[in-house]
C-alpha cells in the first residue's frame, strides 16, 4: 500500500511525533509498504492529493494532529486514517469535555473543575478559586485543557498556589483544570481495536517515590509490563479502561491512563494518538501481548482500512 | 534542557515560521561568495589530493599559524606549538572536561553558564558549582567563598570554567580589577581556569581587556577558541592553548575521539585567514551585530513588561533579560511559540534550577525586523500573564490567608 505518514506538526509535542514517525516509517518499510512522510505545511493537502495515499498514518501528538483537525481534512479528501475519528480526537484532547463525558457514563475519574483564562481575566472566575478548592481538595493537580504530555502540569498543596499553577497550566491552552489528586498505582491502559493489551504500570523510582510531579515528568518513572495485579483487580481496570475507550468514541487505537487507587480505577484521561516510539507504551503493551512493532503497525493499519 | 518533555518543545524553532532568538547563529549570508569561490578554486587547482586526506591530530600547522595570529589580535601571544585544532568550540570543551575531569570531581563555572556545556560537563558526572554573576561578570568573592567552603570539606575545584568576555548567556565581561584577581587566585591556589573565548573579537565599543591567558602566561589559564563566530560555524574549526602536558593527553583523547579535525576545511580557513581578509570580515560582523542588538534592546525599552530588565552588552551574540519574578520563561516559551517565536529559557544555563524568570536571547542570526517583531511577541505575552496574575491575586480571597478548612477541604 502507498502510505501517506504525518509526522511533526506544529504543536509542543512535535519532537515526540518525528521519533514516532520515524519508527513507524521504518516499520512501514519493513512491511513492503510505500511511505510517502510528510509535515504540516502549507503544502499538506496538495501533497496528499497529488500522492493519492491509500491510507494515512497518523504519527502526530497535540495540537492539530491528535485533536481532528488533521482527520477532518483527511475525511473531505476521502483518505482512510490511523486512529480515532474526528469527533473521538475532539472529546479526548479536551479533558474537561472527556471527562463530563466519562461521568455520564458512570465512569470514575477524579471530581475537578474547569477554568478558562477568558473567565478569570473578565468575568471575575478567580474569586471561587477557594469554593474549587474547598471542592476538589488538596492536594489537587492543576493541568492545560488540552496537553498530551507532563508539559504545564503543577500539584498544588495550598489554596496560594493556585495563581501561579494556573499561569503555569494556561501558558499552554486557554482553559486549565483543577483536578482532585488521587494517591494510587499508576496504571496505562492500550487499546488496540477493541482489545485491551496488557496493562502497563508506571513505578515512580525510589529517590522520588512520594514526589508528586514524578507522576508527570517522564523519566522519574520505571515501567512494568503486564502490572504484577491480582485477576480480579486487573480485570476491572481492563472494563473501566475499555469503557471509557468506548464512550469517548475511540477507534483503532489509544491509550487510557487510569490510577488504582483504594477503592477501584480512575479514569484520568484518554489519549487518542499515544507516543509510538520504540519505548511508548502502546509498543510496549502490545509486545507484552506478543506483537513486535511491525506487526502492531500492520495490525493499526488494518484497523485503519477495515482488511481484516 | 532539563525535562524530555522541554526538550521536545524546542523542535517547533526549526519550522520555518518561527522567529528563533533562541540560537547562537553567526549571520554567515554576508560572507564574500568570490572570496569562497577563490579558495575551492585554489583548492581545486593545487590542493585536491592533499585535503582529502588524513591530516595532523594537532591540527594543521598553517591553521596553527593563523590562530596565533587571531589571537595576537586580541594581544594574546601564544606559539603555534601550543594549539590544538579541535572540531569545534563544543570538542574543546569536551576534550578538556575528559581529561581532567574524573566523576565526582568539581568543576566551578559562572552562572548562569553557557547552556551547551553543562550536558559536557555531566556526561563526565562532574560536580558543577555555578558563582553569580553580576554586571561585571563572576563575582569573584563568591569564588573565593565557594572554594573555601570546598576547602573546609577536603576539596578543591578541578577547574573554573568561564566565559569571561560577552558572556554566553549573561553577556556581560569580567572587570579587569576581576580577571588580575582570578589569576591571582588561580596562581595561588594551583587551580586551573579555563578561558572560553568564543566572541572577544566581536567588540562593538570600549577598551579590549586583556584575557586571562595573557594576565597568567599560560600556566593555570587553558585557552578556548573557535572560528565558528567569527568566520564560519559550519565549518568545525575550534581550539585549545594548553601546557605541554595537558596537550600530551588532550592529542590522545582527539586520537581516540575523531583522529584529526576535517583537512579540508582546514585548508580553506587556514588560507583564508592567511589572506589577512578576515579583519575586513569581522569589522562588518561588529558592525551588523551592533545593529542588531541596539534594534533589540530598543524593541525590549517598547515591548517588555514594566519589572523586566536586561543589558546592554558591549559585545557578543546574547542578551539576558529577567521577566517580573512571578513569570517562568520555560511558561512563558510555550506562550510565545504559539505565537511563533522563540528563546532559551533561563534554567537551561544552570544545573539547579535558578533562571526561572529569565531568558537569553540572541541578536546576531536574526534580521532586524524579525527582531523587532519577535521581541514584540513575546512583550505582549508576558504582558498578557502579568495582568491575568494581577487579576487571579486581587481577589479578597488570594489576598487574605487560606482559612482553616481549606486545607482538609473534603475530597
Amino acid at each position: 500500500m502507498r502510505v501517506a505518514l504525518l509526522q511533526g506538526g506544529r504543536s509542543l509535542e512535535r519532537g515526540v511525533s518525528l521519533r514516532s514517525g520515524q519508527r513507524v516509517s521504518e516499520a512501514l518499510r519493513d512491511l513492503g509498504h510505500e511511505v510517502v512522510a510528510m509535515d504540516l505545511g502549507p503544502d499538506l493537502v496538495s501533497r496528499l492529493e497529488s500522492s493519492r495515499p491509500d491510507v494515512a498514518f497518523i504519527a502526530l501528538h497535540g495540537t492539530e494532529g491528535e485533536d481532528g483537525t488533521v482527520q477532518a481534512m483527511l475525511e473531505l479528501l476521502g483518505i482512510p486514517y490511523t486512529g480515532p475519528g474526528v469527533a473521538a480526537c475532539q472529546r479526548c484532547m479536551d479533558k474537561s469535555l472527556a471527562k463530563y463525558i466519562l461521568r455520564e457514563h458512570g465512569l470514575p475519574t477524579p471530581d475537578w473543575v474547569t477554568y478558562s483564562e477568558a473567565g478569570i481575566r473578565d468575568f471575575g472566575a478567580a474569586s471561587t478559586f477557594g469554593t474549587a478548592v474547598r471542592r476538589v481538595g488538596l492536594p489537587l493537580v492543576a493541568k492545560p485543557a488540552s496537553q498530551g504530555s507532563s508539559l504545564g502540569v503543577k500539584v498544588v498543596t495550598e489554596l496560594a498556589q493556585i495563581p501561579n499553577a494556573l499561569i503555569t497550566a494556561l501558558s499552554y491552552d486557554d482553559r486549565a483544570l483543577l483536578e482532585t489528586w488521587v494517591s494510587g498505582r499508576e496504571l496505562a491502559v492500550s487499546v488496540l481495536g477493541d482489545e485491551a493489551l496488557p496493562v502497563v504500570e508506571a513505578i515512580p523510582t525510589e529517590s522520588n517515590a512520594y514526589d508528586f510531579e514524578a507522576r508527570y515528568e517522564i523519566g522519574a518513572a520505571s515501567f512494568e509490563c503486564p502490572a504484577d495485579l491480582p485477576e480480579e483487580q486487573r480485570d476491572e481496570v481492563e472494563r473501566v479502561a475499555l469503557a471509557a475507550y468506548e464512550a469517548l468514541g475511540c477507534s483503532g487505537f489509544s491509550r487510557v491512563d487510569v490510577i488504582l487507587a483504594d477503592d477501584g480505577p480512575q479514569v484520568l484521561e484518554v489519549n487518542a494518538i499515544p507516543g509510538l516510539t520504540e519505548t511508548s507504551l502502546l509498543p510496549q503493551a502490545a509486545e507484552a501481548a506478543g506483537m513486535d512493532f511491525d506487526q502492531m503497525v500492520e495490525k493499526i493499519l488494518q484497523l485503519a482500512t477495515g482488511d481484516e | 534542557m532539563r525535562s524530555s518533555a522541554m526538550r521536545d518543545m524546542m523542535e517547533i524553532t526549526a519550522r520555518p515560521e518561527v522567529i528563533s532568538l533562541a540560537g547562537g547563529l553567526p549571520d554567515t549570508s554576508t560572507f564574500p561568495t568570490e572570496a569562497f569561490a577563490e579558495e575551492m578554486h585554489r583548492i581545486e587547482k593545487t590542493a585536491v589530493a592533499e585535503v582529502l586526506q588524513y591530516g595532523p591530530t594537532e591540527g594543521s600547522m598553517l591553521v596553527r599559524e593563523q590562530i596565533v595570529e587571531v589571537m595576537a589580535a586580541e594581544g594574546t601571544n601564544v606559539e603555534a606549538r601550543d594549539v590544538t585544532v579541535t572540531t569545534g568550540g563544543q570538542q574543546a570543551i569536551d576534550l578538556i572536561t575528559k581529561v581532567l575531569i574524573d566523576p565526582g570531581d568539581v568543576i566551578v563555572c559562572d552562572a548562569p553558564t553557557y547552556p551547551g556545556a553543562i550536558p559536557t560537563f555531566c556526561s563526565y558526572e562532574a560536580d558543577v558549582r555555578q558563582v553569580e554573576c553580576d554586571a561585571d561578570g563572576m563575582r569573584i568573592d563568591l569564588l573565593e567563598e565557594t572554594i573555601a567552603t570546598l576547602e573546609a570539606e577536603g576539596r578543591r575545584p578541578k577547574f573554573i570554567y568561564s566565559i569571561p568576555t560577552f558572556q554566553n548567556p549573561g553577556g556581560v565581561t569580567l572587570s579587569l580589577e576581576r580577571r588580575r584577581r582570578l589569576v591571582e587566585i588561580a596562581q595561588e591556589k594551583e587551580i586551573l581556569v579555563i578561558e572560553d573565548n568564543p566572541y572577544g573579537l566581536l567588540r562593538f565599543e570600549g577598551d579590549p581587556l586583556p584575557t586571562l591567558y595573557s594576565l597568567d602566561g599560560g600556566n593555570y589559564v587553558v585557552y578556548l577558541g573557535t572560528f565558528s563566530k567569527i568566520l564560519s560555524a559550519g565549518l568545525r574549526i575550534g581550539w585549545l592553548v594548553t601546557p605541554t602536558p595537558i596537550r600530551e593527553k588532550v592529542v590522545l583523547g582527539k586520537q581516540a575521539g575523531d583522529l584529526c579535525t576535517s583537512t579540508l576545511t582546514q585548508d580553506f580557513a587556514g588560507h583564508f585567514f592567511a589572506s589577512g581578509r578576515w579583519r575586513e570580515y569581522v569589522a562588518e560582523l561588529v558592525e551588523i551585530y551592533r545593529a542588531r542588538r541596539d534594534v533589540m534592546v530598543g524593541a525590549m525599552a517598547e515591548y517588555f513588561p514594566h519589572g523586566a530588565t536586561w543589558n546592554k552588552p558591549q559585545g557578543g551574540l546574547f542578551i539576558w533579560a529577567t521577566m517580573p519574578e512571578v513569570l517562568s520563561s520555560e511558561d512563558l516559551l510555550a506562550k510565545a511559540l504559539s505565537q511563533n517565536v522563540a528563546f532559551v529559557p533561563g534554567p537551561n544555563a544552570y544545573v539547579d534550577g535558578r533562571g526561572a524568570s529569565s531568558m537569553r536571547l540572541n541578536f546576531s542570526g536574526v534580521k532586524e525586523d524579525e527582531i523587532i517583531e519577535g521581541i514584540r511577541r513575546i512583550g505582549q505575552v508576558a504582558r498578557e500573564q502579568l495582568k491575568l496574575y494581577e487579576t487571579m491575586t486581587s481577589t479578597d480571597e488570594m489576598r487574605l490567608p487560606p482559612r482553616p478548612g481549606d486545607a482538609e477541604a473534603d475530597s
